[in-house]
Protein backbone atom coordinates (compact mmCIF):
# COMPACT_ATOMS: atom_id res chain seq x y z
CA UNK A 1 0.00 0.00 0.00
CA UNK A 2 1.41 3.43 -0.75
CA UNK A 3 2.31 5.77 1.58
CA UNK A 4 -0.21 9.42 2.18
CA UNK A 5 1.07 12.10 1.56
CA UNK A 6 0.43 13.22 5.23
CA UNK A 7 2.10 10.10 6.63
CA UNK A 8 5.68 10.85 4.11
CA UNK A 9 5.80 14.06 5.32
CA UNK A 10 5.74 12.67 9.07
CA UNK A 11 8.47 10.53 8.19
CA UNK A 12 10.82 13.50 6.74
CA UNK A 13 10.19 15.11 10.42
CA UNK A 14 10.15 11.85 12.52
CA UNK A 15 13.39 11.68 10.56
CA UNK A 16 15.07 14.96 10.73
CA UNK A 17 14.29 15.29 15.03
CA UNK A 18 15.83 12.42 15.18
CA UNK A 19 18.97 13.15 13.48
CA UNK A 20 19.11 16.07 15.30
CA UNK A 21 19.15 14.48 18.42
CA UNK A 22 22.22 12.29 17.21
CA UNK A 23 23.82 15.13 16.14
CA UNK A 24 23.00 17.56 18.08
CA UNK A 25 26.23 20.11 17.67
CA UNK A 26 24.59 21.55 14.23
CA UNK A 27 21.69 22.37 15.76
CA UNK A 28 23.11 24.07 19.23
CA UNK A 29 25.60 25.82 16.78
CA UNK A 30 22.85 28.95 15.15
CA UNK A 31 21.74 28.73 19.01
CA UNK A 32 24.62 29.46 20.68
CA UNK A 33 25.55 32.07 17.82
CA UNK A 34 22.16 34.19 19.10
CA UNK A 35 23.04 34.08 22.88
CA UNK A 36 26.74 34.94 22.26
CA UNK A 37 25.80 37.83 19.76
CA UNK A 38 22.70 39.34 22.35
CA UNK A 39 25.15 39.27 25.30
CA UNK A 40 27.72 40.69 24.22
CA UNK A 41 25.83 43.93 23.62
CA UNK A 42 25.52 45.15 27.25
CA UNK A 43 28.81 44.44 27.49
CA UNK A 44 29.57 46.42 25.30
CA UNK A 45 27.57 49.02 24.67
CA UNK A 46 26.33 49.80 28.51
CA UNK A 47 24.55 47.95 31.30
CA UNK A 48 21.95 50.92 31.69
CA UNK A 49 19.10 49.01 30.63
CA UNK A 50 17.03 51.89 29.69
CA UNK A 51 19.82 52.38 27.11
CA UNK A 52 19.43 48.93 26.05
CA UNK A 53 15.92 49.04 25.80
CA UNK A 54 16.38 51.23 23.36
CA UNK A 55 18.35 49.14 20.50
CA UNK A 56 16.83 45.76 22.01
CA UNK A 57 14.69 45.05 18.74
CA UNK A 58 17.09 45.62 16.85
CA UNK A 59 19.47 43.62 18.62
CA UNK A 60 17.60 40.58 18.53
CA UNK A 61 16.38 40.65 15.03
CA UNK A 62 19.62 41.12 14.00
CA UNK A 63 20.99 38.55 15.90
CA UNK A 64 18.04 36.45 15.07
CA UNK A 65 18.39 36.83 11.11
CA UNK A 66 22.00 35.68 10.95
CA UNK A 67 21.91 32.37 13.22
CA UNK A 68 18.80 31.43 10.91
CA UNK A 69 20.91 32.17 7.82
CA UNK A 70 24.22 29.85 9.63
CA UNK A 71 21.53 26.95 10.06
CA UNK A 72 20.52 27.48 6.41
CA UNK A 73 23.53 25.71 4.64
CA UNK A 74 22.57 22.30 6.84
CA UNK A 75 19.04 22.03 5.07
CA UNK A 76 19.18 20.14 2.17
CA UNK A 77 23.52 19.54 1.97
CA UNK A 78 23.71 16.31 3.78
CA UNK A 79 20.60 14.67 2.08
CA UNK A 80 21.90 16.02 -1.90
CA UNK A 81 25.55 14.34 -0.58
CA UNK A 82 24.13 10.56 0.35
CA UNK A 83 21.16 10.62 -2.76
CA UNK A 84 18.52 10.81 -0.35
CA UNK A 85 17.28 13.83 -2.38
CA UNK A 86 17.09 11.95 -5.22
CA UNK A 87 15.16 9.27 -3.70
CA UNK A 88 12.62 11.61 -2.48
CA UNK A 89 12.59 12.51 -5.71
CA UNK A 90 12.24 9.13 -7.53
CA UNK A 91 10.00 8.30 -4.87
CA UNK A 92 6.63 8.77 -6.43
CA UNK A 93 5.26 11.75 -4.12
CA UNK A 94 5.08 15.23 -4.47
CA UNK A 95 8.70 16.53 -4.51
CA UNK A 96 7.06 19.73 -3.31
CA UNK A 97 5.60 18.59 -0.27
CA UNK A 98 8.22 16.51 0.89
CA UNK A 99 10.65 19.67 0.22
CA UNK A 100 8.01 21.32 2.10
CA UNK A 101 7.61 18.89 5.13
CA UNK A 102 11.78 19.89 4.76
CA UNK A 103 11.47 23.19 5.48
CA UNK A 104 9.46 22.59 8.40
CA UNK A 105 11.47 20.26 9.73
CA UNK A 106 14.26 23.08 9.36
CA UNK A 107 12.02 25.92 11.20
CA UNK A 108 10.66 23.05 13.79
CA UNK A 109 14.99 22.84 14.73
CA UNK A 110 16.18 26.28 14.35
CA UNK A 111 13.57 28.97 14.23
CA UNK A 112 11.63 27.74 16.86
CA UNK A 113 13.89 27.58 19.73
CA UNK A 114 15.20 30.83 18.13
CA UNK A 115 11.72 32.33 19.09
CA UNK A 116 12.12 30.14 22.62
CA UNK A 117 14.88 31.85 23.55
CA UNK A 118 14.60 35.20 22.81
CA UNK A 119 12.47 36.19 25.39
CA UNK A 120 15.28 35.54 27.78
CA UNK A 121 17.86 37.49 25.82
CA UNK A 122 15.16 40.29 25.18
CA UNK A 123 15.02 40.77 29.34
CA UNK A 124 18.67 40.43 29.61
CA UNK A 125 18.13 43.40 27.13
CA UNK A 126 16.04 45.07 29.80
CA UNK A 127 12.68 44.26 27.63
CA UNK A 128 9.26 44.49 30.25
CA UNK A 129 7.88 41.17 30.77
CA UNK A 130 4.27 42.58 29.28
CA UNK A 131 6.01 42.52 25.88
CA UNK A 132 7.34 39.25 25.86
CA UNK A 133 5.10 38.49 23.19
CA UNK A 134 5.92 40.84 20.92
CA UNK A 135 9.29 38.70 20.53
CA UNK A 136 8.14 35.58 20.66
CA UNK A 137 5.71 35.76 18.01
CA UNK A 138 7.34 37.61 15.15
CA UNK A 139 10.11 35.79 15.82
CA UNK A 140 8.90 32.72 15.16
CA UNK A 141 6.72 33.85 12.35
CA UNK A 142 9.83 35.86 10.95
CA UNK A 143 12.25 32.87 11.19
CA UNK A 144 9.59 30.55 9.02
CA UNK A 145 9.81 32.99 6.42
CA UNK A 146 13.38 32.87 6.56
CA UNK A 147 13.51 28.78 6.86
CA UNK A 148 10.69 29.38 3.58
CA UNK A 149 13.03 31.44 1.39
CA UNK A 150 15.98 30.18 2.51
CA UNK A 151 14.91 26.83 0.89
CA UNK A 152 14.93 28.26 -2.40
CA UNK A 153 18.61 29.75 -1.91
CA UNK A 154 19.91 26.79 -0.26
CA UNK A 155 18.50 24.21 -2.95
CA UNK A 156 19.80 26.82 -5.63
CA UNK A 157 23.52 26.64 -4.37
CA UNK A 158 23.69 22.92 -3.83
CA UNK A 159 25.65 22.68 -6.87
CA UNK A 160 28.26 25.00 -5.74
CA UNK A 161 30.93 23.95 -3.30
CA UNK A 162 31.80 26.11 -0.30
CA UNK A 163 28.32 27.84 -1.14
CA UNK A 164 27.85 29.54 1.89
CA UNK A 165 28.59 32.84 1.27
CA UNK A 166 26.64 32.49 -1.52
CA UNK A 167 23.58 31.15 -0.18
CA UNK A 168 24.12 34.52 2.64
CA UNK A 169 24.12 36.80 -0.85
CA UNK A 170 21.15 34.92 -2.58
CA UNK A 171 19.29 35.16 1.06
CA UNK A 172 19.88 38.69 2.49
CA UNK A 173 18.30 41.03 0.45
CA UNK A 174 15.35 38.85 0.18
CA UNK A 175 15.36 38.34 3.95
CA UNK A 176 15.20 42.39 4.26
CA UNK A 177 11.30 42.76 4.14
CA UNK A 178 11.09 40.15 7.50
CA UNK A 179 14.02 42.18 9.27
CA UNK A 180 11.83 45.41 8.68
CA UNK A 181 8.70 44.16 9.74
CA UNK A 182 9.88 42.02 12.43
CA UNK A 183 11.95 44.63 14.16
CA UNK A 184 9.52 46.98 13.81
CA UNK A 185 7.17 45.03 15.20
CA UNK A 186 9.37 44.09 18.77
CA UNK A 187 10.17 48.13 18.86
CA UNK A 188 6.31 48.53 18.99
CA UNK A 189 5.89 45.69 21.74
CA UNK A 190 8.45 47.17 24.00
CA UNK A 191 7.44 51.01 23.64
CA UNK A 192 3.84 49.31 24.67
CA UNK A 193 2.11 50.11 21.31
CA UNK A 194 0.35 47.59 19.86
CA UNK A 195 1.99 45.83 17.24
CA UNK A 196 -0.50 44.11 15.49
CA UNK A 197 -0.12 45.50 12.05
CA UNK A 198 3.44 44.72 11.42
CA UNK A 199 2.22 41.07 12.39
CA UNK A 200 -0.49 40.81 9.82
CA UNK A 201 2.34 41.65 7.33
CA UNK A 202 4.49 39.36 8.67
CA UNK A 203 1.61 36.68 8.73
CA UNK A 204 1.07 37.75 5.21
CA UNK A 205 4.89 36.72 3.52
CA UNK A 206 4.20 33.44 6.07
CA UNK A 207 1.82 32.71 3.66
CA UNK A 208 3.06 33.71 0.67
CA UNK A 209 5.65 31.59 1.28
CA UNK A 210 4.26 28.36 2.66
CA UNK A 211 2.28 28.19 -1.14
CA UNK A 212 5.05 29.56 -3.09
CA UNK A 213 8.50 28.76 -1.87
CA UNK A 214 8.31 25.09 -1.91
CA UNK A 215 7.83 24.99 -5.47
CA UNK A 216 10.28 26.69 -6.19
CA UNK A 217 12.31 24.82 -3.94
CA UNK A 218 12.20 21.39 -5.34
CA UNK A 219 12.01 22.70 -9.19
CA UNK A 220 16.07 24.14 -7.66
CA UNK A 221 16.34 20.78 -6.30
CA UNK A 222 15.50 19.06 -9.38
CA UNK A 223 17.98 21.25 -11.15
CA UNK A 224 20.69 20.62 -8.61
CA UNK A 225 19.84 16.52 -9.49
CA UNK A 226 20.37 16.55 -13.12
CA UNK B 1 -0.55 -9.72 -15.07
CA UNK B 2 -0.17 -6.81 -17.57
CA UNK B 3 2.70 -6.95 -20.24
CA UNK B 4 5.40 -5.01 -18.93
CA UNK B 5 7.86 -3.67 -20.24
CA UNK B 6 10.45 -0.17 -20.81
CA UNK B 7 11.14 1.31 -23.96
CA UNK B 8 13.48 4.18 -24.84
CA UNK B 9 13.81 5.61 -28.42
CA UNK B 10 16.63 7.66 -29.78
CA UNK B 11 18.27 8.96 -26.42
CA UNK B 12 19.87 12.00 -27.23
CA UNK B 13 21.84 13.38 -24.26
CA UNK B 14 24.45 16.24 -24.81
CA UNK B 15 26.93 17.28 -21.72
CA UNK B 16 28.56 20.78 -22.30
CA UNK B 17 30.60 19.15 -25.65
CA UNK B 18 30.03 15.59 -24.97
CA UNK B 19 27.60 13.72 -27.01
CA UNK B 20 27.07 11.06 -23.79
CA UNK B 21 24.25 9.20 -25.26
CA UNK B 22 23.84 9.13 -29.22
CA UNK B 23 20.63 7.67 -30.29
CA UNK B 24 20.20 4.87 -28.03
CA UNK B 25 17.52 2.52 -28.46
CA UNK B 26 16.71 -0.26 -25.91
CA UNK B 27 13.46 -2.74 -25.83
CA UNK B 28 13.34 -4.23 -22.38
CA UNK B 29 10.36 -6.73 -20.90
CA UNK B 30 8.96 -8.23 -18.42
CA UNK B 31 11.77 -11.15 -16.61
CA UNK B 32 14.06 -9.67 -18.89
CA UNK B 33 17.37 -8.47 -17.87
CA UNK B 34 19.57 -5.59 -19.77
CA UNK B 35 23.52 -5.29 -18.88
CA UNK B 36 25.03 -1.85 -19.71
CA UNK B 37 28.37 -2.05 -20.14
CA UNK B 38 31.14 0.42 -21.21
CA UNK B 39 34.44 2.05 -20.20
CA UNK B 40 34.69 4.32 -17.41
CA UNK B 41 32.56 7.55 -18.30
CA UNK B 42 30.83 6.21 -21.37
CA UNK B 43 27.47 7.21 -19.84
CA UNK B 44 26.31 4.34 -18.26
CA UNK B 45 25.21 6.29 -15.32
CA UNK B 46 23.42 8.96 -17.52
CA UNK B 47 21.70 6.52 -19.44
CA UNK B 48 19.99 5.07 -15.83
CA UNK B 49 19.48 8.53 -14.63
CA UNK B 50 17.80 9.56 -18.05
CA UNK B 51 15.72 6.30 -17.88
CA UNK B 52 14.44 7.09 -14.83
CA UNK B 53 13.63 10.96 -15.26
CA UNK B 54 16.73 12.01 -13.34
CA UNK B 55 18.07 14.24 -16.12
CA UNK B 56 16.85 16.03 -19.38
CA UNK B 57 16.91 14.67 -22.64
CA UNK B 58 17.73 16.39 -25.86
CA UNK B 59 15.76 13.83 -27.67
CA UNK B 60 14.20 11.08 -27.63
CA UNK B 61 11.82 9.55 -25.22
CA UNK B 62 11.48 6.30 -22.65
CA UNK B 63 7.95 4.54 -22.36
CA UNK B 64 6.40 2.27 -19.39
CA UNK B 65 3.98 -0.06 -21.19
CA UNK B 66 3.76 2.03 -24.06
CA UNK B 67 3.06 5.45 -22.58
CA UNK B 68 5.36 8.64 -22.26
CA UNK B 69 6.93 8.50 -18.81
CA UNK B 70 6.96 12.35 -18.72
CA UNK B 71 3.34 12.38 -18.92
CA UNK B 72 2.52 10.55 -15.33
CA UNK B 73 6.35 10.85 -13.56
CA UNK B 74 4.97 10.23 -10.31
CA UNK B 75 2.98 7.11 -11.22
CA UNK B 76 6.35 5.30 -12.75
CA UNK B 77 8.35 6.07 -10.17
CA UNK B 78 5.89 4.25 -7.62
CA UNK B 79 6.71 1.43 -10.37
CA UNK B 80 10.46 1.71 -10.27
CA UNK B 81 13.07 1.83 -7.90
CA UNK B 82 16.90 3.22 -8.82
CA UNK B 83 19.95 2.61 -6.67
CA UNK B 84 23.15 5.07 -7.61
CA UNK B 85 26.58 3.94 -6.90
CA UNK B 86 25.69 6.01 -3.37
CA UNK B 87 24.16 3.98 -0.90
CA UNK B 88 21.28 6.39 0.01
CA UNK B 89 21.98 5.85 4.05
CA UNK B 90 22.31 8.68 6.49
CA UNK B 91 25.18 7.49 8.76
CA UNK B 92 23.75 8.53 11.97
CA UNK B 93 20.76 6.25 11.45
CA UNK B 94 21.00 2.07 12.35
CA UNK B 95 20.47 0.32 8.87
CA UNK B 96 16.89 -0.33 9.96
CA UNK B 97 15.96 3.18 10.89
CA UNK B 98 17.41 3.74 7.54
CA UNK B 99 15.28 1.21 5.63
CA UNK B 100 12.07 2.65 7.84
CA UNK B 101 12.50 6.37 6.63
CA UNK B 102 14.10 5.53 2.90
CA UNK B 103 11.12 3.00 1.77
CA UNK B 104 8.66 4.08 4.19
CA UNK B 105 8.19 7.43 2.45
CA UNK B 106 6.82 5.11 -0.78
CA UNK B 107 5.11 2.20 1.11
CA UNK B 108 3.91 1.05 4.35
CA UNK B 109 6.23 -1.07 5.71
CA UNK B 110 5.71 -3.48 8.66
CA UNK B 111 8.94 -4.16 11.00
CA UNK B 112 8.71 -7.75 10.02
CA UNK B 113 9.18 -6.90 6.60
CA UNK B 114 12.21 -5.15 7.19
CA UNK B 115 13.61 -7.83 9.33
CA UNK B 116 12.96 -9.87 6.70
CA UNK B 117 14.79 -8.05 4.44
CA UNK B 118 18.11 -7.30 6.01
CA UNK B 119 17.85 -11.16 6.80
CA UNK B 120 17.17 -12.21 3.07
CA UNK B 121 20.84 -9.69 2.69
CA UNK B 122 22.48 -11.26 5.00
CA UNK B 123 22.52 -8.95 7.81
CA UNK B 124 23.26 -9.94 11.38
CA UNK B 125 23.17 -7.04 14.46
CA UNK B 126 25.05 -4.72 12.89
CA UNK B 127 21.61 -4.08 11.69
CA UNK B 128 21.06 -2.42 14.75
CA UNK B 129 24.15 -0.26 14.71
CA UNK B 130 24.55 3.25 13.70
CA UNK B 131 25.80 2.73 9.58
CA UNK B 132 28.54 4.93 10.11
CA UNK B 133 30.17 2.31 12.02
CA UNK B 134 29.68 -0.08 8.60
CA UNK B 135 32.14 -1.41 6.11
CA UNK B 136 31.54 -0.45 2.41
CA UNK B 137 29.97 -3.67 1.33
CA UNK B 138 27.59 -3.82 4.68
CA UNK B 139 26.34 -0.81 3.84
CA UNK B 140 25.55 -1.86 0.29
CA UNK B 141 23.73 -4.88 1.44
CA UNK B 142 21.51 -2.44 3.22
CA UNK B 143 20.64 -0.90 0.06
CA UNK B 144 20.06 -3.98 -1.57
CA UNK B 145 17.12 -4.53 1.50
CA UNK B 146 15.98 -1.44 0.37
CA UNK B 147 15.33 -2.31 -2.88
CA UNK B 148 13.54 -5.35 -2.42
CA UNK B 149 11.40 -3.65 0.48
CA UNK B 150 10.46 -1.26 -2.49
CA UNK B 151 8.78 -4.27 -4.20
CA UNK B 152 8.97 -2.33 -7.78
CA UNK B 153 8.49 -4.02 -10.57
CA UNK B 154 11.16 -2.35 -12.49
CA UNK B 155 15.26 -2.10 -10.92
CA UNK B 156 17.11 0.47 -12.14
CA UNK B 157 21.01 -0.58 -10.26
CA UNK B 158 24.30 1.33 -10.98
CA UNK B 159 27.08 -1.17 -10.41
CA UNK B 160 24.72 -3.15 -7.84
CA UNK B 161 27.75 -5.42 -6.79
CA UNK B 162 30.82 -3.01 -6.04
CA UNK B 163 32.01 -3.34 -2.74
CA UNK B 164 30.42 -6.75 -1.99
CA UNK B 165 32.65 -10.04 -1.62
CA UNK B 166 32.23 -13.01 -3.66
CA UNK B 167 29.22 -14.30 -1.48
CA UNK B 168 27.75 -10.91 -1.57
CA UNK B 169 28.01 -11.18 -5.67
CA UNK B 170 25.61 -14.18 -5.17
CA UNK B 171 23.26 -12.69 -3.66
CA UNK B 172 23.16 -9.55 -6.21
CA UNK B 173 22.72 -12.34 -8.95
CA UNK B 174 19.64 -14.75 -6.65
CA UNK B 175 18.19 -11.19 -5.69
CA UNK B 176 18.29 -10.55 -9.72
CA UNK B 177 16.92 -14.14 -10.28
CA UNK B 178 14.08 -13.82 -8.15
CA UNK B 179 13.07 -10.31 -9.40
CA UNK B 180 13.13 -11.84 -13.28
CA UNK B 181 11.10 -14.80 -12.11
CA UNK B 182 7.83 -13.15 -10.48
CA UNK B 183 8.08 -10.94 -13.85
CA UNK B 184 9.96 -8.04 -12.91
CA UNK B 185 12.55 -5.94 -15.61
CA UNK B 186 16.39 -4.93 -14.31
CA UNK B 187 18.61 -2.64 -16.24
CA UNK B 188 21.68 -2.87 -13.94
CA UNK B 189 25.32 -0.48 -15.20
CA UNK B 190 27.66 -3.44 -14.96
CA UNK B 191 31.40 -3.48 -14.93
CA UNK B 192 31.30 -7.12 -14.99
CA UNK B 193 28.99 -10.04 -15.30
CA UNK B 194 26.85 -10.90 -12.65
CA UNK B 195 26.48 -13.99 -11.43
CA UNK B 196 22.65 -14.61 -12.77
CA UNK B 197 21.21 -17.75 -13.54
CA UNK B 198 18.23 -17.21 -15.43
CA UNK B 199 17.97 -17.08 -19.18
CA UNK B 200 20.80 -15.12 -20.37
CA UNK B 201 21.54 -11.35 -19.72
CA UNK B 202 21.01 -9.14 -22.67
CA UNK B 203 23.80 -6.14 -23.14
CA UNK B 204 24.01 -3.13 -24.61
CA UNK B 205 27.76 -1.84 -24.65
CA UNK B 206 27.98 1.78 -24.63
CA UNK B 207 30.89 3.35 -26.53
CA UNK B 208 31.52 6.29 -24.89
CA UNK B 209 33.04 9.43 -26.57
Amino acid sequence: MNTSALAAARLILARDLRLALRKRGQFVQPLAFFAIVTTLFPLSISPELARLREIASGVLWVAALLASLLALEFLFRDDAHDGTLEQYALSGQSLTWLVFAKTSAHWLLTGMPLALMAPLAGISLGVPYAALPGIILPIALGTLVLSLIGAISAALTLGVRRSGVLLTLLTLPLAMPVLIFGAQATDLAIRGASFAAPLYLLSAMAVLGVTLAPLAAAAAVRMSLE
Amino acid sequence: MSRRNIQAERLHLWRGERHVLAGIDLVVGAGEMLQVTGANGSGKTSLLRCLCGLMHLEDGRVLWQGSDVREDLPAFHAQMVYLGHEPPLKPDLTARENLHYWVGIRQHLSPAAVTAALKRVGAGTWAEQPVRTLSAGQKRRVALAGVILCGAPLWLLDEPATNLDAEGQNLVGSLIDEQLSSGGLVIAAVHQDLPVMSAAPRRLELAGT
